[in-house]
């Protein structure tokens, strides 16, 4: 519907008296984040409801009082939007310090540096010191379960995790407790994470900006730089959810979900995430075994594959080939049922080939 | 599925059946979650009040294996009171009659006497499915896992035909598939009947494309031997060698001595694995495989779409991808294939026999896969199956189908119903959970969960270590009280191969399909 196009001027920090076009119904932020403007933001996630709380993505807006957050606010036919002015930068650097200031922010061995939000931020505002004096008492750190780090002295309060665990995973195990700067991130009736309600999808790790949540598993295992992303697919359950592996040196050091990608746009569960360091087990099989005298001795290929050839061929010449049965995995990749099926059709002759779909 | 995972979170109303998506499909109801919230109506039936139900607008509670008496109710209700789709049934369906006829045997107070819930509430149930539509079913292995479990999908399918809503987005009968690529398997004609993508062993012009495609004469036109024929062609000496890629038998079956006693009859037996398994002990070869993440290939998932995986790292010692072994075993054999990679057999082979897979390459699924059917290499794929309404085989038949009991019910002897199903942490056999860190932590021991009510009658505290017994076997197994579970019944994982629920499962199936009746045995409970 035409009615519905609205178009805004810009003003930025690249850009001058760019008309951009969004439609009604939209935020100032998303009309402009649709057109390529930049507008820093923490709290915002595009997968949430707006939110409001960290106020870097506010502006100046002609015939608007104040400076207004873009996520908060509905954009309008004819609106200027300036949303780097010397006024605008400077609210964006006095909220940044305090975030700074009422945290403890340590980037050397934090896991998220190089792909912090806040750490972006600072930087791309060139603040070097805090002029702030607080009595910032060091909060707590729940590092009681086996899988999430909760440190809530690099928390930003932006609260994605709790939308994370509300509005996208709907399990609503966390939410923001007091007020002010002593608000802090739990679970109900103040539990750690591990004697909470908690699935362990990691929803919340994957929408933290900062530092704040962090894996346990992935602690030491690769800067953020140093990570290569592999794409892959989930081994586990039949929804088939695409997952980054973030691998160095040929290891996988953590799991995320793809955002955006199908079908699971950015969801995983428990399994997808925490559960792929199995082949790394000291238990895998390296060599092929042939059982004798009742234990099983290792072999070389060529004597397995042989014995196997040599036992179906004998099996097959004396029974027929329907003596011999196979199932496939319904865990492994296409290409291998696909080989297994033809192995038994072309070369056994035999249509006994299942797989454990009925079960 | 008919449908894709993206319409859940659109969906206007979600019908989900015998499915414990928070636990066995946790995105999936994440998405369902998301749809309650914008105001969708959700209707729950299970047994158990699961974590799905707990986000229900109406959960009901049906008696285990009680899903067509309730599925006909609601049938009788809408054909009564004239509120299914006429229309749809008159131009899209065959079979009306017949169905109509079936289904006046299921009058609301039938269905209520046989699934525990109520005439009015069917009723309700009943006019509600029709006001909101499309609406969509899903389903899991609460309808498959029953002597009656492909009658239960027929009568999911009638239902959903009857109001209308198969062939439209955010409608449909869509069955969540239980692993990654169990989907796949069957599409590759990983099973007795079928070639890849699913055509017939039996057809002779099916037969001979695939002669002429592998290069060989008089391919075998007998279908074959479902898994469980081939467990007891073990037994009586039919089957000499078995080969299993894959899977841990000996704790997945139901019935687990009489598993073993047929694993242990095998002549030659077979494994390829990623490790030693319960399975793998009745082994006379095992050969160590590539894993997830160690080659390169496709999954197919519930909603078909085919999706790549990648490697990242060489498998370990001298492990080879299966594709590898299986080649090696046909050359051993005096069969030389060509394709050497994943790539070259989807590429090659597999998208070029399967119509339905022939748009698929390799090249075209980088990023978000594509779903079947998808039979040129423009087709975008297929989102929804059965467009408006035009069904695949041509008109959609509705089944008549009667409800039947599962064939073990509660007696005095052993009065409490047994379910069994997965949990959330630990997959299957926990060969690869079991050995992630942390997950043990989170779920380190099989439970057998009851309500406060049966164990305050047997005077049982909660944790407490109790046996559960079957006619087949039995297990000490930790306790649970749970509001999840209803009197009279105990629900229990396979997870754990101590106190596995497969030591007790009733090893009898779905005359058709073959799939075991896991969902339901009779079992007596004992205080240690």
């Amino acid at each position: 519907m035409k009615n519905d196009i609205i178009t805004l001027t810009v003003n930025g920090r690249d850009v001058k008296n760019l008309q951009v076009t969004g439609k009604k119904g939209q935020t100032v932020l998303e009309v402009l984040r649709g057109n390529g403007v930049y507008v820093p933001t923490l709290c915002h996630h595009p997968k949430m409801p707006p939110y409001g709380g960290c106020r870097l993505c506010i502006v100046e807006i002609e015939n608007m009082r104040g400076l207004p957050p873009t996520c908060t606010t509905p954009a309008v036919d004819g609106m200027v939007v300036h949303t780097h002015t010397e006024r605008v930068t400077r609210v964006r650097k006095t909220v940044l310090e305090l975030l700074l200031a009422y945290g403890n922010h340590n980037c050397l061995t934090c896991e998220q540096n190089g792909a912090c939000e806040l750490q972006n931020l600072v930087y791309e505002h060139g603040i070097e010191h805090v002029r702030f004096k607080t009595d910032f008492v060091p909060k707590h750190i729940d590092d009681t379960n086996p899988m999430i780090v909760r440190d809530q002295n690099k928390c930003v309060l932006c609260g994605r995790c709790v939308r994370g665990c509300l509005q996208v995973q709907v399990n609503g195990v966390i939410d923001i407790a007091a007020r002010g700067s002593d608000s802090y991130i739990t679970t109900f009736d103040n539990k750690t994470l591990k004697e909470s309600n908690c699935l362990y999808c990691g929803q919340c790790v994957q929408s933290c900006p900062v530092g704040a949540l962090t894996e346990k598993k992935a602690k030491g295992m690769g800067r953020q730089w140093e990570l290569e992303k592999v794409r892959t697919t989930c081994p586990y359950c039949g929804v088939g959810c695409q997952l980054n592996l973030h691998v160095k040196d040929g290891r996988i050091a953590r799991v995320s979900a793809v955002e955006g990608a199908l079908p699971n746009d950015g969801r995983i569960c428990v399994k997808g995430r925490f559960g792929y360091d199995w082949i790394y087990s000291e238990e895998r099989l390296k060599t092929p075994l042939i059982k004798e005298n009742g234990g099983f001795r290792e072999a070389s290929w060529d004597e397995a594959l042989n014995l196997v050839a040599a036992k179906f061929t004998e099996i097959k010449e004396k029974y027929g080939p329907d003596a011999i049965a196979g199932v496939s995995s319904s865990r492994s990749i296409n290409e291998d049922s696909y080989q297994m099926q033809k192995l038994f059709r072309s070369v056994i002759g035999t249509n006994n080939i299942d797989n454990c779909a009925r079960t | 599925m008919t449908n894709s995972f993206q319409d859940f979170a659109k969906a206007k109303l979600i019908l989900a059946i015998g499915t414990n998506m928070t636990e066995a499909h946790p995105v999936s109801s994440s998405f369902v979650k998301n749809a309650v919230q914008n105001g969708a109506d959700l209707i729950v039936v299970d047994p158990r009040r699961t974590g799905l139900a707990e986000h229900a607008t109406m959960h009901l509670p049906i008696k285990v294996g009680s899903d067509i008496a309730l599925l006909n109710s609601l049938m009788h209700v809408l054909i009564t009171e004239d509120l299914y789709d006429k229309e749809y049934v008159k131009s899209c369906c065959v079979g009306f009659d017949e169905l109509k006829a079936k289904v006046m045997e299921y009058p609301p107070e039938r269905g209520a006497e046989i699934s525990g819930i109520d005439a009015e509430t069917i009723r309700k149930v009943a006019r509600r499915l029709a006001e909101v539509r499309p609406g969509m079913l899903a389903y899991t292995l609460g309808i498959t896992e029953h002597t009656c479990g492909m009658n239960n999908v027929l009568s999911c399918a009638n239902l959903q035909m009857l109001l209308g809503n198969v062939g439209f987005d955010c409608g449909g009968v869509n069955p969540l598939r239980g692993q990654n690529n169990v989907q796949g398997a069957c599409d590759m004609g990983a099973l007795p009947n079928v070639f890849p993508g699913y055509q017939q062993v039996a057809d002779a012009k099916a037969r001979a494309k695939f002669e002429a495609a592998w290069g060989v004469k008089n391919l075998p036109e007998k279908p074959g031997l479902m898994m469980p024929q081939m467990m007891d062609g073990l037994l009586d000496g039919k089957v000499k060698a078995f080969y299993i890629f894959g899977e841990n038998l000996a704790n997945t079956e139901p019935d687990i001595r009489h598993v073993e006693h047929c694993l242990d009859s095998a002549e030659f037996l077979v494994c390829n694995d990623l490790f030693e398994t319960e399975t793998t002990r009745f082994a006379d070869v095992i050969l160590p495989a590539a894993g997830w993440s160690e080659n390169d290939g496709t999954f197919a998932n519930s909603e078909r779409r085919v999706n790549r995986v990648r490697t990242v790292s060489k498998a370990p010692g001298v492990s080879m991808p299966n594709w590898w072994i299986f080649k090696e075993i046909a050359a051993r054999m005096g069969h030389k294939w060509e394709s050497s990679s994943a790539r070259e057999l989807w590429d090659n082979e597999i998208s070029v026999l399967a119509p339905a897979l022939g748009g698929i390459k390799y090249d075209r699924i980088e990023g978000d896969g594509l779903q079947w059917p998808c039979p040129t290499e423009t087709h975008p794929g297929t989102p929804t199956l059965h467009r408006d309404g035009k069904f695949t085989c041509g008109l959609g038949n509705l089944v008549p189908v009667d409800w039947t009991p599962p064939a073990e019910v509660p007696d005095a002897e052993y009065p409490f119903v047994l379910s069994t199903g997965r949990r959330l942490y630990h997959y299957h056999t926990r060969t690869q959970t079991g050995r992630s860190a942390g997950i043990n932590e989170i779920l380190g021991e099989e439970t057998a969960d009851i309500s406060a009510a049966d164990a305050k009658a047997l005077g049982i505290e909660h944790g407490e270590m109790i046996k559960v017994k079957s006619r087949r076997g039995e297990v000490t197994v930790k306790e649970n009280i749970t509001e999840q579970v209803p009197p009279g019944m105990v629900w229990m994982a396979f997870h754990f191969r101590e106190g596995c629920a497969n030591w007790l499962t009733n090893p009898v199936f779905d005359p058709v399909t073959k799939t075991a009746e896991y969902k339901a045995c009779a079992v007596q409970l004992a205080k240690l």
